[in-house]
């Protein structure tokens, strides 16, 4: 192995046994995307941008990504915090069940919202029993969002809370800043790239998520259906739409690489 | 370190939203997508070696088909059946996208003529089997109170339906609009009880999920369904309004293997398969 690397560098090539199979990968991954973007263009693109179903899609992605966002933000900053720099018995656990709806089949994520949070659910029977029912709401649509995508922030938050030298907290302590005012001035500004990071990741599942707002939050048009919801009914019924919104995403996908590049390259 | 974190963490962000964004077409199954040579005059059952015979069915003919499948397999030696429920519209999307299927059983005339028109069923190679009709359904504890047809368009009730696109979603919508048509029911009724629709459903089977777990307060699905559920109440729906649900049933052209779905075909219309289906709720239409 050491010397295969070793020639890379001397001569520059790789040789075929590295490049065959890298370009059969490239393929099964670039292809189905050309063929999206071939089969999308068409003089009716716009026609089915702005039909009512993909307009009605569009707006309530970008309403219910955005306020997932919102509310992650505000919750998972502080949670990230503690776990980088806070030592408390369990901590593993949160660790691990902050992590847990990474790997979570969102269908799985749908039911259990459903058995916590419906209408008959473990906590929605009480809910319900205060008049306010969640499931086929636009607050399902943002629980279930929120629920599967949280984990990408925690986790990038954490890391760089975590990778700030101690001793710069330490020093902020020593002359007299509050816990709030250490974070204000030191760790938040510090460790701004990794938050900016972990909202670009959440916000490219949240925008994604399908499973679980299928099952919890059910399929209406302008109340929770969507993007993927559109895209998966349309695919059965208007291809066109289907196709349409799929490079809708597939662009915002791109810009919010782009903007991770950024991100991490100027590091 | 970090750049590494943060790579995993990007590809498996990027993992779980694909994953999920794109809508997995059943892979064409295991069988190759041989030539269809022309039928052999060999009856299946004549050749031991194992064979996967593909059949598409709706949703609603899962308890039905399941058991009719054991059947066919039990006559058939070395014969494997295996099943895709789904809407329909999706199983004839799936197979106009080149799945390998063999058979299409189908709850709507459309989906089956569509097939027809391109040329993925032969002209006259399909036949109705069995007919259904629907019903409305209500969950165990009835929260909403539903006594009547007439309740489903009280303001607030949660009712969910199939997506327009499903067959039974779009018999349900006629049997709203001959509603409507009497004056019993006023020229309104369909207007008012569509707006109490929470949830356009992929399939029937997921309407009678979310009746029976609670949260909607009705529905409106097969009888065969409702009466595969035990524990759900039902207003039934009369006749006049009722549509009758015909569900055609063919080997598609491009099947793998021709002689087997043809085979599959006939069990389905014989003695044997009627009784199935009529066991699991269906009228057959060749008792």
């Amino acid at each position: 192995m050491s010397r295969l690397f070793h020639r890379r560098r001397l001569d520059g090539s790789p040789g075929w046994i590295f490049i065959l199979p890298s370009l059969a990968l490239l393929a099964l991954i670039g292809l189905p995307i050309l063929a999206l973007v071939v089969r999308s263009i068409d003089r009716d693109f716009l026609t089915y941008v702005l039909s009512p179903t993909s307009v009605d899609a569009l707006k309530l992605s970008l309403l219910t990504s955005v306020t997932s966002v919102l509310l992650i933000l505000l919750t998972g900053t502080p949670l990230a915090y503690l776990l980088a720099h806070w030592k408390f018995p369990g901590r593993t656990l949160v660790d691990m069940l902050v992590d847990l709806p990474v790997v979570l089949p969102p269908a799985v994520a749908g039911i259990a919202l459903l058995m916590a949070f419906g209408r008959l659910g473990m906590f929605g029977s009480w809910l319900n029993a205060f008049g306010i029912t969640v499931s086929f709401t636009t607050t399902a649509v943002i629980m279930a969002q929120t629920f599967v995508s949280a984990p990408f922030f925690v986790r990038a938050a954490k890391i760089g809370f975590a990778a700030i030298d101690p001793q710069q907290q330490e020093a902020a302590r020593l002359e007299g800043a509050s816990e709030w005012q250490v974070f204000q001035y030191i760790m938040f500004p510090l460790s701004v790239r990794a938050v900016l990071t972990g909202v670009v990741l959440t916000w490219t599942r949240a925008l994604g998520e399908f499973g679980a707002t299928l099952l919890f939050a059910g399929n209406l048009e302008g109340k929770t259906q969507t993007m993927p919801l559109a895209i998966y009914i349309g695919f059965e019924t208007n291809t066109h739409i289907a196709l349409v919104l799929s490079v809708l995403l597939l662009a915002v996908s791109l810009v919010f690489l782009a903007l991770l590049r950024r991100l991490e390259t100027q590091g | 370190m970090r750049r590494i974190a943060l790579l995993v963490l990007l590809i498996s962000a990027l993992l779980a939203a694909c994953g999920t964004t794109v809508t997995p077409t059943p892979a064409p199954t295991a069988v190759p997508q041989t030539a269809t040579s022309a039928p052999t005059a060999v009856p299946p059952t004549a050749t031991p070696k194992p064979v996967t015979l593909t059949v598409f069915a709706a949703a609603s003919l899962t308890g039905a088909f399941k058991e009719i499948g054991t059947n066919f397999q039990a006559a058939n030696p070395g014969v494997t059946v295996t099943f895709n429920f789904a809407g329909s519209q999706v199983l004839r999307t799936q197979i106009e996208q080149g799945a390998a299927a063999d058979v299409f059983a189908s709850a709507d005339e459309k989906n089956m003529s569509t097939l027809v028109s391109e040329n993925l069923v032969a002209s006259g190679a399909s036949q109705d089997f069995a007919t259904n009709v629907l019903i409305v359904i209500l969950p165990p504890n009835n929260p909403a109170n539903v006594q009547t047809l007439a309740d489903l368009a009280k303001p607030g009730l949660k009712l969910v339906l199939e997506d327009a696109s499903v067959p039974a979603g779009n018999y349900a919508r006629q049997i709203l609009a001959n509603m409507s048509k009497d004056p019993t029911y006023g020229s309104d009724f369909s207007t008012k009880v569509l707006a109490n629709v929470v949830s356009n459903e992929t399939d029937v089977k997921v309407v009678v999920s979310k009746v029976d777990l609670g949260e909607a307060d009705a529905g409106i699905v097969y009888v065969t369904d409702a009466s595969a559920q035990a524990d759900l109440k039902t207003i039934s729906i009369p006749n006049n309004y009722n549509v009758i649900a015909h569900y055609p049933i063919a080997a598609l052209t491009k099947a793998p293997n021709a002689a087997l779905a043809s085979a599959f075909v006939a069990y389905v219309q014989s003695a044997d398969g009627q009784a199935v289906m009529k066991k699991w709720g269906f009228s057959p239409t060749n008792p």
